[in-house]
């Protein structure tokens, strides 16, 4: 069971909504769309379910064109931000709806309703009504709508937005564990690098209409395409610096340079630029070859255990996420340290054109 | 600005209320400092939203008084309170320029012209809108409104207290970082004093000076983001921050060791006796995996989440998470596991036990 998008794209009043997109999700595969508010990621998923037609390209299921076919005729589920049940019927007879919709017989009807259950871990709540329950178990109950169906292609979007932080901690240890057993491909919208990460499986990044990057969600994480794409993957976003190369050495101004090794030899002299992820800026202590740099403490956030940083380098803002608490006050220049193992480099235009050497190595 | 106390407060949406449980907000005795930034932390259902209203004035208490640098308001409207409020959602006049916006608060107390266009110009820089200030609302994005609701709050410099009810909800995590900072270099510059509703505990301990921890109606802990990572006084603390949150684990304890089914981990301190339900709490962030050292334990599986990776495994029948810094190997053969005695607290019945120096 594969679902293949073939240059597929789409307008809506002379605006590309979606620039042409090829894309294959396999079977019993979580793929993750990540990106910004406006980057298209309902735009796809709704050309996935056939809830809009495409302006050109095809849209292949099992290798059959489906493109324009209705939303009813294909076994599609969708579930939205906001969970949608029906208020005044049970929670059994919530999960049941959309199957009895479908005319399937009542015994396997019930047989179905219970599994659906069991596996969202709804079996003691069938009888009460949506609105008895917690807001993680209505939005359960929002998934068990959709699973019940046993459709192919499940497409959730932002399905965890509206909860508490916590229980959408919890959420996303579940989901991938329902996908698992449920076979189907999973397709899964949200703005959240974290929220990528921990849903592991293949993540497509998203900008402007365009999918930047598709892997396995690590490798997309540590070895992006480009700038866009490592923006995109960030959160808090990747600090930049303009770099150069002249012989064999990168130079990072301030008088900071480092060896060009392995890929970055090969790099003719010119200018690149340098992008390097928070958590891997130090203040204070710093492995034997890193590199210095000044900076301006623009404001310190304390999450308890850790400071992020807001700095000012030479007129662009960097975000360092560093260990423990250090009371830091703004207007404060420090000294901050970066390891060359740990920085990107891209080409002017933004293509990446050589990994971290870390990330080689992860 | 103002210190604002809460004396003896609690409220109940009952009209009788007779036990504890009745209560949406159980009895509070609290001095918020004049000048300080503090963040009211919880999950839906907690009280954090009923306390807010009762400061704002939305709602009046059943029972206590709120005074405003010593002045009983417990009565007064919000109109009369002086304070300012941010919501969830933006609240701007779609059909105003972005400067009338901003300006509205300060004109409706009649400040004269000349000190409403320097504010508003101050203002507009720290929320980088001075290129829009001639625009329209109508059409911004909500991300834009939110700013110019956040900028409105902001204005005036002569309220008692800016209130906040989860300011950021609507914004995207990349636009939430920058806002974020904004809101604190504000609270750096004026000295405001804020108080800011979430759920989010990253907003709430990155905001805050303090964090106020609302559980089933109850304070369980104001601290610094810092005491609440190092020292929960409750599980629910424990639990609520961090991610994953702390490992809770039962356990007998006797002098300064934890008995956990016949094992034994060391503590930082000796306890007496301990009545009711005994547990230990420890940060995944202060459990170590090894191969040779401490007690057995089986990793069922372990998640790359980019700068470290969460080892989900079980532990004499529990479960437990372990946080390892991204460069650090996970072998098959770490089967075995120690705890940071210095970071290991003990509850019992849920509240912390402080130990005596062993």
């Amino acid at each position: 069971m594969t679902l293949e998008l073939k240059g597929v794209s789409k307008q809506v009043e002379g605006q590309t909504h979606i620039h042409p997109t090829d894309l294959t999700l396999e079977q019993g595969t979580m793929n993750v769309l990540l990106g910004p508010t406006t980057a298209g990621k309902t735009s796809l998923m709704r050309l996935m379910a056939g809830l809009d037609a495409p302006a050109t390209g095809q849209i292949l299921w099992q290798g059959q064109d489906v493109t324009g076919q209705r939303v009813q005729d294909r076994k599609v589920a969708m579930v939205y931000q906001q969970f949608i049940n029906y208020p005044s019927m049970s929670v059994y007879d919530n999960i049941a709806s959309p199957i009895r919709l479908m005319g399937v017989d009542k015994a396997e009807i019930d047989r179905r309703v219970r599994e659906t259950a069991e596996l969202m871990q709804l079996t003691p709540m069938l009888e009460r009504k949506p609105l008895e329950l917690s807001g993680g178990q209505q939005q359960r109950c929002a998934l068990a709508r959709a699973l019940v169906k046993n459709a192919g292609l499940v497409l959730l979007d932002e399905p965890l937005a509206n909860l508490d932080y916590k229980l959408r901690e919890e959420l996303r240890v579940e989901i991938p564990k329902i996908f698992e057993a449920s076979g189907a491909i999973f397709v899964y919208a949200t703005t959240e690098p974290e929220e990528a990460l921990l849903l592991g499986g293949k993540t497509a990044t998203l900008w402007e209409g365009r999918v930047t990057q598709f892997g396995p969600t690590p490798e997309v994480y540590r070895q992006p395409v480009d700038a866009t794409t490592a923006r995109v993957f960030s959160d808090p976003p990747m600090n930049f610096l303009q770099i150069s190369k002249t012989g064999g050495r990168i130079l990072f101004g301030e008088g900071q340079s480092a060896e060009a090794t392995g890929k970055l030899a090969e790099l003719p002299d010119g200018r690149y630029m340098a992008g390097f992820r928070p958590n891997h800026l130090e203040i204070g202590k710093h492995a034997g070859d890193a590199m210095a740099f000044q900076a301006t403490l623009h404001v310190t956030e304390l999450t308890g255990s850790e400071t992020f940083v807001h700095l000012d380098h030479d007129g662009e803002r960097w975000v360092g996420l560093v260990h423990g608490v250090h009371d830091l006050q703004p207007g404060e220049e420090l000294t901050v340290w970066l390891e060359p193992r740990h920085v990107y480099i891209f080409s002017e235009e933004g293509r990446l054109v050589a990994p971290a050497a870390y990330a080689l190595a992860a | 600005m103002a210190k604002i106390t809460l004396d003896n407060l609690a409220h109940s949406y009952l009209p009788n209320p007779g036990s504890e449980a009745d209560f949406a907000l159980k009895e509070l005795n609290h001095d918020w400092d004049d000048g300080a930034a503090y963040a009211l932390l919880g999950a839906s259902g907690c009280g954090k939203s009923t306390l807010l209203n009762i400061i704002s004035g939305l709602l009046q208490p059943s029972q206590g008084r709120v005074l405003f640098d010593g002045q009983d308001v417990t009565n007064a409207p919000t109109a009369e309170r002086n304070i300012a409020q941010v919501f969830q959602f933006p609240v701007v006049y779609d059909t105003m320029t972005v400067r009338d916006n901003l300006a509205f608060p300060l004109r409706n107390r009649g400040r004269d012209e000349k000190y409403v266009a320097e504010r508003v110009q101050e203002i507009a820089r720290m929320i980088g809108m001075e290129e829009m200030l001639n625009r329209k609302a109508r059409g911004l994005t909500a991300d834009a409104k939110q700013k110019i609701s956040l900028g409105r709050g902001m204005v005036r410099k002569d309220v008692n207290a800016l209130l906040f009810d989860e300011p950021l909800t609507v914004i995207d995590p990349h636009m939430k970082w920058e806002l974020r900072t904004q809101l604190k270099k504000l609270h750096h510059d004026f000295g405001h004093t804020m108080i800011y509703v979430t759920h989010d505990q990253t907003e709430a301990l990155t905001f805050a000076d303090k964090v106020v921890v609302m559980y089933d109606g109850r304070v369980v802990q104001i601290g610094t983001p810092e005491e609440l990572f190092e020292r929960p006084e409750h599980t629910f603390v424990g639990y609520f921050i961090g991610s994953p949150g702390m490992n809770v684990i039962p356990a007998r304890i006797e002098g300064n060791r934890a008995y956990i089914d016949g094992s034994h981990v060391e503590l930082s301190q000796g306890f007496g006796a301990l009545e009711g339900k005994v547990e230990i709490g420890v940060r995944p962030e202060f459990v170590k995996l090894s191969q040779s050292e401490g007690l057995p334990v089986r990793v069922r599986r372990v998640e790359d989440v980019g700068r470290h990776k969460i080892i989900r495994a079980e532990f004499f029948g529990n479960d437990i998470n372990i946080i390892a810094d991204e460069d650090e190997e996970v072998s098959a053969d770490m089967n075995r596991v120690t705890f940071d005695r210095d970071h290991v607290n003990v509850y019992a019945n849920d509240w912390r036990v402080q130990g005596e120096a062993a």
